[in-house]
């Protein structure tokens, strides 16, 4: 029987300590690695014998806001079929860089899976033979899942959600800084014209 | 002259391959998504989708949303068989939360989720035939379809998107009429499958429409993320249901069936045999049920005070009850703090829900792993140099469900 111990042992012994943070939260093996290492750990965990975790499940990302270096997060959802056997594995990346190597040449299905990542996170994946957006209109020009978007585009002037508790959609993400509202600030840093 | 003014497309005077636009509103695509296909005559040559067109955002609105506000939302996933989706989320939400449901929850749960499969797989086996020339058998089992729908109506209300059970069990127990009709449709059902089998599986023109169309191998199946009956029909016995049982499905028997060689017709013939199972589990679930007896019967959810409405005769007469109905109606509960995935056997394949909690009252981060959005990526793979009709069946047998793939 495969178990968590074993995985941990086997990944401790090849990569040392550039896997941390284990933890089993509702019995998963969770670990991470930095990011230029994630091809190596996943490429480790397709081809070992004894680990064979070849079913990509799932691939998202998260943001943390105001972590710095781990401000995004990609993670990896990994199945090993014959023995049942699930493991986590994340990589991070800060906010001003995000670049992490694809996995599509592994798994056919981490395609589109890194394409909704762009598109929600700006995550770019080097090497992805089409980054492009995948859910979200070609047209737009910032990432919506980021923590500091509102849930609702702050241009309508037709309707007030003030009234509706948790802070309604007026004020957030509208928090000024030196140059502007947060959308205005993310523009002026990516060196287009001030609106 | 002319030509000063037309700005043509790069190369497209020197290509010899037609564009087909299998745009985003068509008859045949079921919902809404966009093939571009290039084909040499009738052959495909390469084909490009874009998804996307009903793309609602829910992983954000999800995270301002307490847990019994998403249900609304997960019915939207596939909307085919929406009770899946919902107890899924239910589960998901159980596992974080630490609660364990009664053994009469579990099996009015397995009943429920069998029958959406049904209706699912009604709905997908009768699309392949009518994408193929047959009308007749959409039509006939659509009374089946309606039956299944009344069934939901008696519990929850609704009949398509259910939003149907709560964390820790149902809003109501199954009354004598939802009994009922779930006895009607044990008894007629099985016919009427019979008959629509015998509409199509021996049938020459259907035989030779979905025999050797858009097979996939295994090997390939995998690496794309294939699951559920697109992944048994090349040949994986790989189901959610009995690799980690959820809902006490270990506690019944019934088989998985598996195809060969993944084409059109093993899915079809997936779909078929997995109608038969799920009767099986419904009967046995059901014939479970009604073994319960006495205060035991009225058992229909878990004690979960923090996330289940207490009953409003309660909420007028007892003080804790008041205060637990204000604080859930209200959103102040807060979650424990933790991050889970939990998966069920959706209709079409393994939906998974990735759940982020950091201790607030609204997901830090919900993720849905959802099937039709991964293997549709193979969709090109799969009718590469086939003919154009061959491409329409293949995607309605793949049961793509436009719901699903863009959440």
């Amino acid at each position: 029987m495969l178990s968590n111990e074993h995985i941990k042992q086997r990944l401790i012994e090849k990569f040392n300590d550039q896997v941390y943070g284990f933890e089993e939260p509702y019995g998963t093996l969770t670990f991470e690695a930095p990011r230029e290492m994630n091809l190596k750990v996943l490429n480790f965990l397709y081809d070992e014998e004894d680990l064979k975790f070849r079913f990509l499940t799932d691939l998202c990302g998260v943001h943390f806001p105001g972590q710095g270096e781990k401000e995004l997060a990609v993670v990896y959802h990994l199945h090993n079929l014959e023995d049942n056997v699930r493991i986590r594995f994340k990589v991070f990346a800060p906010l001003s860089k995000p670049d992490i190597y694809t996995a599509t040449g592994l798994f056919s299905s981490a395609n589109w899976m890194e394409r909704e990542t762009y598109d929600f996170y700006g995550i770019n994946f080097i090497g992805h033979p089409n980054l492009r957006r995948i859910l979200n209109v070609d047209e737009m020009d910032y990432f919506p899942l980021l923590k500091h978007y509102p849930l609702e585009d702050q241009s309508r002037v037709d309707k007030d959600d003030e009234m509706f508790g948790r802070g309604g959609s007026i004020g957030f993400g509208t928090a000024k800084t030196d140059h502007g509202t947060v959308v205005e600030a993310e523009k002026h840093n990516a060196g287009e014209e001030k609106v | 002259m002319s030509e000063q003014h037309i700005k043509l497309p790069e190369g497209s005077i020197e290509k010899t391959t037609t564009t087909l636009n299998l745009g985003p509103t068509h008859p045949a695509t079921h919902g809404v998504m966009q093939n571009i296909l290039e084909l040499d005559g009738e052959r495909i040559v390469s084909a490009e989708q874009t998804v996307g067109y009903i793309h609602r955002a829910f992983e954000k609105i999800a995270e301002r949303r307490p847990l019994y506000q998403i249900t609304p939302l997960t019915d939207r996933l596939n909307y085919c068989s929406s009770p899946i989706n919902n107890m899924g989320w239910h589960l998901t939400c159980e596992k974080l939360l630490g609660v364990q449901t009664p053994k009469r929850v579990d099996y009015l749960r397995i009943i429920i989720m069998e029958l959406a499969r049904i209706s699912d797989h009604l709905i997908c086996n009768s699309i392949v035939g009518v994408d193929s020339g047959a009308y007749t058998g959409f039509l006939y089992v659509m009374q089946y379809r309606e039956l299944i729908y009344e069934i939901y109506e008696e519990i929850c209300g609704s009949r398509l998107t259910t939003n149907i059970g709560r964390i820790g069990g149902f809003e109501r127990n199954f009354n004598d009429i939802a009994f009922r009709k779930i006895e009607k449709f044990l008894d007629e059902y099985p016919r009427v499958l019979k008959e629509f089998e015998n509409l199509f599986t021996r049938n020459r023109i259907f035989m030779d429409r979905t025999i050797g169309v858009g097979s996939i191998s295994a090997e390939r199946a995998l690496n794309y993320g294939f699951t559920g009956p697109n992944l048994r029909a090349a040949g994986v016995d790989y189901d959610v249901r009995v690799h980690s049982p959820y809902s006490s499905y270990e506690d019944f028997e019934f088989d998985i069936p598996v195809g060969t060689t993944g084409d059109c017709y093993d899915r079809f013939l997936v779909r078929n045999q997995e109608m038969w199972q799920s009767l099986r589990l419904i009967r046995d679930a059901y014939q479970k049920v009604q073994e319960f007896k006495g205060a035991e019967a009225d058992v229909y959810h878990a004690d979960v005070p923090e996330y289940y409405l207490p009953p409003k005769q309660d909420v007028y007469t007892k003080m804790e009850a008041l205060i637990w109905h204000f604080k859930i109606i209200m959103g102040e509960i807060d979650m424990p703090p933790g991050e889970v995935y939990n998966s069920v056997e959706g209709a079409n394949g393994e939906l998974g829900f990735y759940f982020i909690s950091d201790g607030g009252r609204t997901p830090y981060r919900l993720h849905f792993r959802r099937p039709c959005f991964i293997y549709y990526q193979a969709y090109e793979e799969l009718i590469k140099g086939s003919m154009l009709s061959d491409a329409i069946i293949v995607m309605s047998s793949l049961n793509l469900i436009a719901g699903e793939m863009d959440a």
